[in-house]
């Protein structure tokens, strides 16, 4: 950009190329461009009245023009600025002040307003985009570490894995034991190992999807790594992100990691098998899951007994049939 | 510690900006956070510093501008503030509550050179 006028060479391009600030680019209303150095013992005159301003110089040669032009500038700046330069310049209004002179700053205000996320985003998109469109049903299994995840993992595996064709996704820091575990069930599974990373991202499942070669149909069962803070932020691209506790751990969980509870769609509450020696009261877990999401959906669990486990089954695969219908509702 | 991953995000964001609008160093970056978001202001500013240094952003000042946590209040019909995701109406204390504002991460502006 221009920083005298604030005229936009952001957004001037020639043969594809920016437009450096050195020359002085203009293109005017009546479509007519020209270009010139400025030499820096000038005046500048200018008036900043909404997009349109007055261009105003007098050349060394003592020859002067004047000339009006109307910027289009792809943003708005929340800042006004009204500067005074020694050189006799004034900026009003709009416009980014700054100084033509070599060696001075070229200070400017420059407006993002984008997500942080919005990379991980974009890549969630694509991989939700891929899964609806080969009728993929995948689901983000997040927990702290030791509710059992991977013990109900292997066990809903053992139960879907003559009715449907499924992979593995799992997330930890370190080794591959997780997945060594799942493909002694004979599904595909790959292992991320996130190194000091808390979490997975988008990018990493989009590389762990193509590298799978997920079949038309199937389930996707990402196991993100043991951390109820950090994964409720990364969207992977899933239909459903699934909490999982545990009754050893504390009623008031949903209530310490609220941002988890809330990004759920479904808790289960698991190992329920050992209610009888502890101390938990389940209604209270479960209450407080829905004073920070009143919409999730609860089903108790366990493992070990197979308490719930129809119900998680059922309720998988009636996801499956309906992302396995949606694909050939669109793909018609 | 998830700001590192959201401090390495917004130097992201902040490289990809310089390409498209040419600037090579930055001086203030101004973060919109949400109450909401989950997100340590301190945290945040310690892993930017980490994640920015030998960067275009380099000793450039982290401003954060803290957004209010709102929500829509089923019973009341309204608007409210909220401190916590968990939080009642303040008004009927109800927690049929649906937050509307104050979960945003963003990267406002940035004053470059």
């Amino acid at each position: 950009m221009c920083n005298v006028c604030g005229c936009g060479a952001g957004e001037t391009t020639i043969d594809g190329k920016a437009v450096e600030h050195g020359g002085h680019f203009h293109v005017h209303a009546d479509g007519t461009a020209h270009d010139h150095d400025h030499s820096h013992d000038h005046d500048h005159n200018h008036e900043h009245a909404q997009a349109k301003h007055m261009h105003y110089h007098l050349h060394e040669d003592g020859s002067s023009h004047e000339h009006a032009h109307e910027h289009l500038h792809g943003h708005d700046h929340a800042h006004d600025h009204s500067h005074a330069h020694s050189h006799g310049a004034m900026h009003y209004g709009l416009g980014p002040a700054g100084a033509h002179a070599p060696g001075m700053t070229q200070a400017r205000m420059v407006k993002i307003e984008q997500d942080i996320l919005s990379k991980n985003d974009s890549y969630a998109n694509d991989n939700r985009a891929h899964l609806a469109a080969h009728g993929i049903f995948a689901l983000n299994l997040v927990s702290s570490p030791g509710s059992g995840k991977t013990t109900l993992l292997v066990k809903t595996i053992e139960a879907l894995n003559s009715e449907l064709k499924l992979a593995v996704i799992e997330g930890d820091q370190q080794t591959d034991n997780d997945a060594a575990r799942i493909r002694a069930t004979g599904a595909p599974a790959l292992q991320i190992n996130t190194g000091k990373g808390c979490h997975l991202d988008a990018y990493m499942v989009g590389k762990a999807m193509a590298q799978l070669q997920l079949n038309d149909d199937s389930l996707l069962l990402i196991e993100n790594v043991g951390n109820l803070v950090c994964p409720a932020s990364f969207d992977l691209g899933e239909a459903h992100k699934v909490a999982i506790l545990s009754v050893t751990e504390g009623e008031d969980k949903p209530l310490k990691y609220p941002d988890m509870f809330r990004a759920a769609d479904l808790m289960l509450l698991n190992k329920c098998d050992l209610l009888p020696y502890l101390t938990f009261d389940a209604d209270l877990a479960v209450a407080n899951a829905r004073r920070v999401n009143p919409d999730i959906k609860v089903i108790r669990t366990s493992a070990t007994s197979g308490e719930g486990m129809n119900e998680w089954l059922d309720w998988i695969k009636a996801g499956c049939r309906k992302a396995a219908d949606r694909k050939s509702i669109d793909g018609r | 510690m998830h700001e590192m991953s959201l401090a390495e995000g917004v130097l992201q964001i902040i490289e990809d900006s310089a390409k498209t609008q040419n600037f090579s160093r930055v001086k203030t970056v101004w973060l919109e956070i949400g109450q909401l978001a989950g997100v340590e202001a301190e945290a945040m500013k310690f892993c930017f510093d980490a994640v920015t240094r030998d960067s275009i952003a380099q000793d450039a000042k982290l401003e954060i501008v803290e957004k209010p946590g709102q929500a829509w209040c089923l019973h009341c019909a309204e608007t409210v503030q909220v401190q916590a995701l968990y939080d009642a109406c303040p008004k009927c204390g109800s927690h049929q509550v649906q937050v509307t504002g104050g979960n945003e991460m963003r990267v406002k502006e940035l004053d470059v050179e």
